[in-house]
């Protein structure tokens, strides 16, 4: 802090810490304390809010706890949202591997060039172009009937639509961070396995996923957090008995009219979410650091 | 090459061309999809190909008023987001071990939030203060993670700063405020100009935050969504196109200007 006075003097290190504060404080730090002190009020009418029955408790936790369709779908979102991001560990997987080990320079160059185009596209319309990849009387359909791979034409939106556009729009957050960690091993490393015998499944096993597993977790952790706190991807892709946490919440805040019971629920999708992330890479030994790279 | 290895090969293969199909699969069905005179947008059965999808796009003042909408909230966001994010990364560069990573960790914080509780904290202490949902807030929730982005970029660019210039400035006599002005933010400025444009992009894009926060305001990405739902026609696959070949534009351009950004920083 000294430090920065000494650099930019008293005027503009106070403006910086200023600007910083605001930050922090005002846009990061002050709602998420008025949120939990939503999430432990009851929701009561305008000339009740600081009476006697406006107290603090944990009923709209428990709400969740005890409602047994809400708990249910709870429990969907974390070990679906894991599931994304298991699937688009394996998808990214062997190309992470080949671009950071096979591939020679210009190959890797185009192709991550390649890839990073379709995310530069806005979330909203790779969800829609799924929508339309998928819908009953799609093209996805089409070809598969064409095939003689089904005989009915397939409802995916539902589980199957939201797993689908969902490691589409994650891909990214695991390929990278994967990519980056296998690079940083010596091809001679690899080879040296392959000498001694190892096949190539075991090499993977016991050299190449043991040196990647920070950046393993990192996508893990990222693509999990992303898919659990996601809305749009539900939304459209979704149906009736594929409902998401997220779209649980947004019911009680714009149609349930309940708002402390959604800030409530919204703080347990948040704890979740760090938990997940903290424990995760603390497992790894991931340093928040590298993380965010 | 033994058969084993072929096998691996071809499965490889397989696998690279499969992954491919998927990641642009999707999109080019999409974009095809416009031209189809079909009122669903499909590309199977194929009606006869037509423009009228852009005709109609450029009468829908429903459209032209989300992009508006979005074209405010991002300029208030860029506006909000650089000098906070310079600062805060100054900030950091200034700080020394412990504290300095404890600081990050709390800057990268917003980024470790899932977007819906962004909006949800905010909506909800500005509701206390008695503002309700609107672009003043859509350009508030956003900030907050959008800021980390900027500060990410600035430290970046900072580590590569040499402050042998800091002194040299300061002993030919420049004051503490035109070292600032003259020496860091001229050095500085491609990761501004790369921060802004990553900033811009973040804004037009965010859906799951800005869904809480919007009120009665319907930037574009929520104005696609509900279309989605409640009439889609090719008139949205149009809008898509062409936000495509925008975003594609600026990626190019946000490329190029980073690179050079690097390039400076090499010699």
């Amino acid at each position: 802090m000294a430090e920065l006075f000494r650099r930019f003097g008293a005027g503009l290190s106070t403006i910086f810490l200023g600007l910083v504060a605001v930050w922090l404080a005002g846009l990061v730090l002050a709602p998420n304390i008025m949120m939990v002190d939503y999430a432990l009020r009851p929701n009561l009418p305008p000339a009740e809010i600081g009476g006697p029955r406006d107290v603090y408790s944990l009923d709209n936790i428990l709400y969740l706890a005890n409602e047994s369709v809400h708990r249910a779908i709870f429990f969907k979102t974390v070990w679906a949202s894991a599931l994304v991001a298991f699937v688009t560990l394996v998808v990214c997987y062997p190309l992470a591997y080949w671009l950071a080990q096979t591939a020679s320079a210009r190959q890797t160059g185009i192709v991550l060039l390649a890839l990073t185009i379709p995310f530069w596209i806005n979330e909203v319309l790779r969800t829609l172009a799924w929508y339309i990849l998928l819908a009953f009387r799609g093209p996805l359909n089409a070809l598969l009937l064409w095939l003689g791979v089904i005989d009915q034409p397939v409802r995916w939106y539902g589980d199957v639509g939201v797993l689908a556009g969902m490691t589409y729009a994650y891909i990214l957050f695991m390929l990278f961070p994967i990519y980056n960690a296998i690079e940083s091993l010596e091809k001679s490393q690899i080879e040296a396995a392959r000498d001694l015998g190892a096949s190539v499944w075991r090499t993977h096993l016991r050299v190449i996923i043991p040196h990647a597993k920070a950046g393993i977790a990192t996508g893990c952790v990222f693509t999990f957090m992303l898919a659990a706190g996601s809305y749009v991807a539900p939304a459209l892709l979704g149906a009736p008995g594929s409902r998401w946490f997220t779209e649980i919440i947004y019911n009680w805040f714009f149609e349930g009219g309940d708002w402390n019971r959604g800030a409530a629920y919204a703080m347990v999708l948040l704890v979740l979410c760090l938990t997940v992330v903290l424990i995760t890479l603390k497992i790894a030994r991931v340093n928040l650091t590298d993380v965010a790279k | 090459m033994s058969v084993a290895d072929r096998i691996a090969r071809a499965l490889f293969g397989f696998y690279f061309a499969a992954f491919f199909v998927y990641l642009f699969a999707p999109l080019t069905i999409m974009a095809v999809a416009t031209f189809n005179k079909s009122r669903f947008p499909t590309v199977i059965p194929w009606q006869g190909t037509t423009l009228q999808w852009f005709d109609e796009l450029w009468a829908d003042t429903g459209m032209w008023q989300s992009l508006w909408t979005s074209i405010v909230v991002a300029f208030f966001v860029v506006l909000l987001v650089l000098p906070i994010g310079t600062a805060a990364a100054l900030l950091l560069t200034s700080l020394h071990a412990r504290a300095r990573s404890f600081m990050y960790a709390v800057m990268v914080s917003p980024l470790l939030t899932p977007g819906v509780v962004i909006g949800i904290s905010t909506l909800v202490l500005w509701r206390q203060l008695g503002v309700g949902g609107g672009v003043f807030l859509i350009v508030l929730a956003q900030a907050s993670f959008i800021i980390c982005y900027v500060m990410l970029m600035v430290t970046a660019r900072l580590q590569r700063f040499d402050r042998i210039q800091e002194e040299a400035a300061l002993g030919l006599g420049a004051s503490k405020f035109m070292v600032f002005r003259r020496v860091i933010l001229p050095f500085l400025k491609p990761a501004l100009l790369a921060a802004g444009f990553l900033a811009i992009l973040q804004s037009i894009e965010n859906y799951n935050t800005t869904l809480f926060v919007r009120g009665f305001d319907t930037p574009l990405t929520v104005y696609i969504a509900t279309k989605v739902r409640t009439g889609l026609t090719p008139a949205v696959n149009a809008l898509a196109l062409i936000m495509i070949a925008v975003t594609i534009f600026g990626a190019v351009l946000y490329e190029v200007v980073r690179r050079r950004s690097r390039g400076v920083a090499v010699r």
